[in-house]
């Protein structure tokens, strides 16, 4: 009998809760990669973990937080970026990540993304974008394409979408990247370039829902998702947001589209006091109760 | 466990100051350092105070984008480490209900304040009304217990407030500070008195190792020890059915452990939690039952009738005040006790009949409740509620 090989521990695991697997994800999700991508970028940025929370709205991306073992919150839906607010104010010395979906980002929630970009406030926001509301059984999201099928379009969506990137960029982030599930070096090192910007970030990353976008609009499986970005991505950094708007079958532009800096929302309100106030302004670092 | 105030935040010294800005004072006297708002009448005065004092206090005051925003954003802000507050008024008080069912299910320490106005809908937004009572009881969707706070003055405004922060820590959730906009708005003497005669509850920080905690493993008392993010704790939060490790956990018997355990931490607990005013109950033949605004009414119609020598048999009508400071746990024990000696409850409030309901609930029949409603955009008159009495006493 030939001895057990020793395998290497994957590296990223020390970044997952082990005792949740198995995870609720459906084959072929792109979820799990966006996380493995994630726990890459984190590993390649040498963050202090302890100092990094994630928070998460609800939806299938809205479990990530629960996942990933850091402190992490799964807020109700579409408030994770006040959460985030809240916390990144009170907590300067901490990385704050938003993990969230489409339809929790971008319908419900989609006033909060653009105050906290109007803000500018220090947070990373990383929208999963499978174009649907998936964990409710794959109803019409802001970001549907064209004319696709959903539970609640039984005839074909007919309403535009939103252009995430060019919403991201006029509101005033100053970090926009969009990638596929197929791009996972790319995003990877996008989320590690996020990390190192101060301010408002946003990554799009396209990703399958081979159960309930995919399958109804016959458009195969999660592997033949993954075929169709690589065929169709095409990448443009530092194109016009204006021009990389999602259409059902098209073209998918990836890459980073806008990298720039303005003064975020603590560093603003800080030299605003100091201005203003003078000696009387105390500033404050973390904000830690008796 | 108490510590001392931290003097930065007290002002110490004799102020005339409204209920509203008293209400901001008692937040900062009580450690608040962040405050998320948005602006709605009568209650904005709150944080607009907020705003001024707090750069030169030490924090953060961030006006949101709506009241969804304002009521989630101190969530994150506590959960960092900050004692945090919010405040708003009927149609914002609406939007606030889903974080208020957050904070309770995630057990976050936290202060809702809520300067009522006439409603339903935009109503009046310049004046006063008590019709948030029940709301602010059952608002939110499923079980809860909550902490709700009422005071009748400024002073009230400030001590109370303290009061709110102190209850929400000791028994994490968020307390629903109940003001009306006469209180609000009402300008009298105030005294705050020095930092060190003023007790706070500090956070309930884990002293848990890391690898050790759980953070939904509750104490003797029913509430769990809390940790913050930062400190390496790795602990998750989620407003889904969660076990002790706070992990979602969707079965029948988590469900059934959790939300019992959050009614019962509540309700076991009542009797530390309730502060109630009583005046003159002893051999009361009539007890008014009444709160914020509406007691100081009150008051006035009881030295009417006191006054105009009204006699029972042969000897004056005896008339007491049970005035709820704390209406939520409501006092059931005191108003069953009390039923059982007297000839009725008269319940005045600024509304339909909310609280009269729980008066005649708890006292089973032994007492009849007399409600003295009003649809709000004033007080009541006296003489109605001293008309009341003497329907009582018949």
């Amino acid at each position: 009998m030939s001895e057990l090989v020793s395998l290497h521990e994957n590296p990223t695991e020390q970044f997952l809760r082990t005792d949740r697997m198995p995870h609720i994800w459906c084959p072929g999700c792109g979820i799990g990669t966006t996380v493995n991508c994630f726990t890459r970028a984190l590993l390649d940025s040498n963050a202090n973990l302890d100092k990094v929370s994630v928070v998460s709205g609800i939806g299938c991306s809205g479990r990530v937080a629960g996942y990933l073992n850091l402190d992490s919150f799964h807020t109700t839906h579409g408030r994770a970026i006040p959460f985030a607010t809240g916390l990144k104010l009170a907590r300067p010395d901490l990385d704050v990540v938003v993990y969230s979906g489409d339809g929790d980002l971008f319908a419900i929630g989609g006033n909060h993304f653009i105050h906290a970009a109007r803000r500018n406030v220090d947070i990373k926001v990383i929208c999963v974008n499978n174009l649907v509301y998936a964990m409710t059984g794959g109803q019409t999201a802001p970001t549907t394409p064209g004319d696709a099928l959903t539970s609640t379009s039984p005839y074909g969506t007919f309403e535009p979408s939103f252009n995430l990137p060019q919403l991201a960029e006029a509101a005033g982030a100053v970090y926009v990247a969009r990638w596929t599930t197929y791009h996972v070096r790319q995003l990877a090192k996008s989320m590690f370039e996020m990390f190192n910007k101060k301010g408002f970030a946003f990554i799009e990353v396209l990703s399958p829902c081979p159960t309930l976008y995919q399958r109804r609009n016959k458009m195969g499986d999660g592997m033949e998702t993954l075929r169709q970005y690589k065929e169709l991505s095409k990448r443009k950094d530092g194109a016009s947001t204006s021009e990389v708007g999602l259409t059902r079958d098209g073209e998918i532009v990836v890459g980073k589209f806008v990298d720039r800096d303005r003064p975020d929302y603590a560093t603003l309100m800080k030299a605003h006091y100091q201005h203003t106030m003078g000696d009387k302004y105390v500033e404050t670092g973390a904000i830690i109760c008796q | 466990m108490t510590v001392h105030a931290d003097p930065k935040g007290v002002l110490t010294g004799t102020h005339f100051i409204d209920g509203d800005h008293a209400c901001c004072e008692g937040a900062l006297a009580a450690g608040a350092r962040f405050a998320s708002g948005y602006p709605i009448t009568p209650s904005t005065e709150v944080v607009e105070r907020f705003a001024a004092r707090i750069p030169s206090v030490g924090g953060v005051f961030i006006q949101m984008e709506d009241e969804l925003a304002a009521s989630i954003a101190l969530q994150g802000a506590v959960w960092g480490g900050a004692k945090a507050f919010t405040v708003t008024s009927g149609p914002g008080f609406s939007l606030m209900m889903e974080h208020i069912g957050y904070a309770l299910m995630t057990e976050t320490p936290c202060v809702f304040v809520d300067v009522q106005r006439g409603g339903p809908s935009t109503g009046l937004p310049t004046m006063p009304a008590q019709g948030d009572m029940m709301q602010c009881r059952w608002g939110s969707h499923g079980d809860y217990e909550v902490i709700a706070l009422a005071p009748n003055s400024p002073q009230e405004c400030f001590d109370l407030t303290i009061r709110a922060f102190n209850l929400a820590e000791k028994y994490r959730l968020p307390v629903m500070f109940m003001m009306d906009e006469c209180v609000g708005h009402m300008t009298e003497k105030v005294v705050i008195p020095p930092a060190d005669q003023i007790e706070i509850t500090p956070r309930r920080l884990t002293k848990q190792a890391p690898d050790e905690f759980l953070g939904y493993k509750a104490d003797e008392d029913l509430v769990p020890d809390i940790a913050k993010a930062g400190d390496g704790y790795r602990f998750h939060v989620t407003g889904l059915t969660h076990n002790e490790k706070g992990y979602p956990s969707m079965t029948v018997k988590t469900q059934d452990k959790l939300i019992h355990r959050l009614q019962d931490k509540i309700l076991q607990n009542a009797d530390d939690i309730s502060i109630n005013e009583e005046v003159d109950l002893d051999a009361a033949d009539v007890v008014v039952v009444a709160y914020g605004i509406t007691s100081r009414v009150a008051m006035k119609a009881i030295q009417m009738v006191r006054d105009s020598g009204q006699k029972l048999g042969n000897r004056k009508l005896r008339i007491g005040m049970f005035r709820l400071i704390t209406p939520w746990p409501f006092p059931d024990k005191k108003i069953r006790a009390l039923a059982g000696r007297i000839r009725g409850f008269v319940v005045p409030e600024l509304n339909l009949g909310q609280m009269s309901r729980e008066v005649e609930r708890a006292s089973g029949g032994l007492a009849k409740t007399i409600a003295v409603t009003h649809a709000g955009g004033t007080v009541h008159s006296p003489e109605e509620i001293a008309e009341a009495i003497l329907e009582a006493a018949r």
